[in-house]
């Protein structure tokens, strides 16, 4: 995804850095790219093959015996009645829910935040500040802050809800669809300004002269966002589309303070689900085949994607 | 967050959030006085009546984050300075973060020299290996099952084998708002249905909804549990092959709950905490609660939170309680001189135990529940009291994954979404094919 963004940049000077490359031998690239290099294959290739070994066994590294099982930890998954099947399945839609649900707002109200925060205006520094502050939260603050702010019986919310004549409670952590809706704005509030900044950066980056161009031409401010704005930050708005999407099915803070897992497990996710299996039932086995097929999914979904947007870009 | 995390840090950050979630959890401790019996041991080496050796340092880990650790931090100062030769180093972990850190801890040579555990917890470590069998110290301290309530003693027994020297015991009592009874013009605290459910519509009669019931472990899950066996029902059946908690007295004890809910005793939809928070904010008179919150409610000025046995609503005592336990980490430093250093921290902890109650603990040798020193802590009496009620979780290994189960089941009734026998029925099937699951794991 950083690849896509990097070719966007129009190209200045190949030739000059071309010859560069070829002055300081054949190697420079690959020994820069070395240092992560080393930690990529370190921290992610050897541990994601060790992993598959892991979910091919009946594994608790604290037992002496790890038997082997083959693929059953997989089937086991996709057979009703087994101990896992219905939990991890119902955790996988509850990862679903939420993505479907939040990706959309957190790629859309960043972009028009990002919009509203590139036009000149006085304390428009203070506004960015203000709309970033809460990504610096941790997830812990801010579970634990929403779950007093929401309390069906005694949270501020429904409180002034009261007041404002709202007669009954209404259960924001305890029942569905409300636990959804509280998840999602909160997620949407603590890390909208992070996707803002993004499109921010990228709006910055679309020259002025493409403006002017279509200002010559007697394009409207929507003929300017449709033809302008929009095919200038594609690039970015797919890494900002990905990122969320990849973000919100990795979700476990949130809802693990919020709700946790309330009511009865429909919103745990395939994330809280996956700990709870490799870390406390202490069976990495299990663990180990649910976080493939997750990951599977997160693939084809990013790979679908970059499929779609890519082709609206050649089009 | 941004990459395809493998599962191994995904794990890992899930460790630690789910450390902030299990943040409520028990802060226990527990008191005792008089010395008990000494004598046996008397080589460096043996139990751990005492020592001799050169010095060193020992790790002690546990998960005592609340008020409790700071007593236990008294206590480890103390010893520090009574015994220079041994110098204690104390670790408190959120629970939940706990049983990551310590396996994995051992596993790699690097763990504590000594640590405390819940007596549910004990068979799952003992059967994977991260703790190792300490009957000597049991036998240098000269304990025997009479000084202790069954329960408690043999919880600390893993397949014949003593892994955990009994510390404290931290059960359930009812906590009443002293000032909403007085509304009420309530004069004592319930001790049976009829007097708890006339209390109730004397608190509803002045708009008071007085018996919260949460939807969570804590603490619906330990009500539930208290009910069910006030009704003679029990979790497991006595060889532990099969969840049973969805029997007659099962479904009775959650409609009791649900009950309290559809007459209007108790809102809907309680949130995490919301029980105990309420009652402290005169929105809630009574929340079955555990003794760990004693602390917490007598920092109070206003109101005045009372403490008393649980009622009995069933025709027999039934109370959840559980236990610390110390336990010796198997060590991959096989460093003589610390172990027998750790034993002699076991036992001197377990002969200075005044401080401990103070962390509102009920001791867990019942000579120690009647001395004067724990006596004269007359906020905890109610807890002590109910002692010989208390029912602990079963020692069988990994129980606590079957019983999680039970805690979906309750949710599920309370919150309205099933009703409580089929909840109970569907959750116990699943509980005894994991019961059955774990067995063919740990042996």
């Amino acid at each position: 995804m950083t690849s896509t963004v990097a070719r966007a940049r129009p190209e200045s000077r190949p030739t000059t850095a071309r010859r560069r490359v070829r002055r300081n031998g054949t190697a420079t690239p690959y020994l820069f790219l070395l240092p992560y290099g080393v930690l990529f294959l370190g921290f992610m290739v050897l541990p994601a093959i060790y992993g598959i070994w892991i979910s091919l066994h009946d594994y608790d590294y604290l037992l002496p015996r790890q038997p082997w099982v083959g693929l059953q930890n997989y089937t086991d998954l996709f057979k009703s009645g087994t101990r896992d099947s219905y939990d991890f399945w119902q955790s996988m839609k509850a990862t679903g829910i939420f993505t479907l649900f939040s990706v959309p707002f957190l790629v859309v109200l960043p972009l028009g935040v990002a919009l509203l925060l590139n036009r000149a205006f006085p304390a428009r520094t203070l506004f960015r500040a203000v709309f970033f502050t809460p990504y610096v939260l941790g997830v812990a603050v801010v579970g634990v802050l929403f779950r007093f702010l929401l309390d069906p019986n005694i949270g501020v919310v429904n409180t002034y809800l009261h007041h404002v004549g709202v007669n009954r409670n209404i259960p924001w952590i305890t029942q569905l669809p409300w636990a959804w809706i509280s998840l999602v704005a909160m997620t949407v509030w603590w890390t909208l300004g992070f996707n803002a900044i993004i499109y921010l950066a990228g709006l910055q980056d679309i020259s002025p002269e493409l403006y002017e161009a279509a200002d010559v031409d007697g394009a409207n401010t929507w003929d300017k966002f449709r033809n302008v704005t929009l095919p200038g930050l594609r690039p970015v708005m797919l890494f900002v589309i990905t990122l969320t999407i990849l973000a919100s099915a990795n979700m476990f803070g949130q809802a693990l303070l919020l709700t946790n897992g309330a009511p009865a497990n429909e919103t745990r996710t395939a994330i809280m689900e996956i700990g709870q299996v490799g870390l406390r039932q202490y069976r990495q086995g299990a663990a180990a085949a649910m976080s493939y097929i997750l990951a599977i999914a997160l693939i084809l979904i990013s790979l679908i994607n970059f499929r779609l947007l890519r082709n609206r870009g050649d089009a | 967050m941004n990459q395809l995390d493998t599962s191994l840090t995904r794990r890992g950050f899930l460790g630690t959030v789910g450390a902030v979630g299990g943040a409520l959890a028990l802060a226990a401790c527990g008191g005792k006085s008089t010395p008990p019996g000494t004598g046996g041991a008397t080589g460096a080496a043996a139990g751990g009546a005492s020592y001799s050796g050169p010095a060193v340092k020992l790790a002690f880990w546990n998960g005592w984050t609340g008020a409790d650790g700071d007593f236990a931090k008294k206590m480890v100062d103390q010893f520090n300075k009574a015994n220079p030769n041994v110098q204690v180093q104390m670790n408190v972990y959120q629970w939940a973060d706990f049983f990551q850190k310590l396996p994995a801890a051992v596993q790699s040579g690097n763990g504590p020299d000594v640590s405390v555990m819940h007596i549910d917890d004990i068979p799952t470590q003992a059967a994977q290996q991260v703790i190792v069998p300490i009957d000597a110290i049991a036998q240098a301290l000269n304990l025997s099952s009479s000084q202790f309530s069954p329960a408690v003693w043999n919880g600390g027994v893993y397949q014949d084998k003593r892994y955990g020297i009994p510390i404290d015991v931290h059960n359930l009592g009812l906590y009443y708002n002293q000032d909403l009874f007085d509304k009420a013009g309530i004069s004592a605290p319930p001790t049976n249905e009829s007097e708890y459910l006339d209390a109730l519509d004397k608190l509803k009669s002045k708009g008071i909804q007085g018996s919260w019931v949460s939807p969570f472990q804590f603490t619906g899950g330990f009500m539930f549990q208290s009910l069910l066996w006030q009704f003679g029902g029990d979790l497991y059946d006595s060889d532990n092959t099969k969840a049973t908690w969805d029997s007659d007295a099962g479904v009775k004890a959650l409609q009791w709950m649900v009950d309290l809910i559809n007459k209007g005793y108790s809102p809907k939809n309680v949130g995490q905490d919301a029980d105990y928070l309420a009652l402290k904010n005169s929105k809630n008179a009574m929340n079955w609660q555990g003794i760990w919150q004693v602390n917490d409610v007598n920092k109070l000025t206003t109101p005045k939170i009372g403490l008393a046995p649980l009622p009995k609503i069933g025709p027999q005592g039934g109370v959840w309680g559980n236990s610390h336990q110390f336990v010796l980490p198997r060590n991959g430093s096989n460093d003589s001189n610390k172990q027998s250093a750790a034993r002699y921290f076991i036992h001197w902890f377990t002969q200075n135990e005044a401080e401990w109650a103070q962390s509102a603990k009920v001791p867990a040798e019942t000579s120690l529940q009647s001395s004067p020193d724990f006596t004269k802590l007359t906020d905890l009496k109610p807890f002590a009291e109910e002692v010989p009620d208390v029912h602990f979780p079963p020692a069988v290994a990994g129980i606590g994954d079957a019983t999680a189960k039970l805690y979906d089941a309750i949710q599920s009734a309370v919150l309205g979404k099933s009703d409580p026998a089929s909840a109970l029925s569907s959750s116990a099937k699943t509980a005894t094919g994991i019961l059955s699951s774990n067995k063919k794991k740990y042996g």
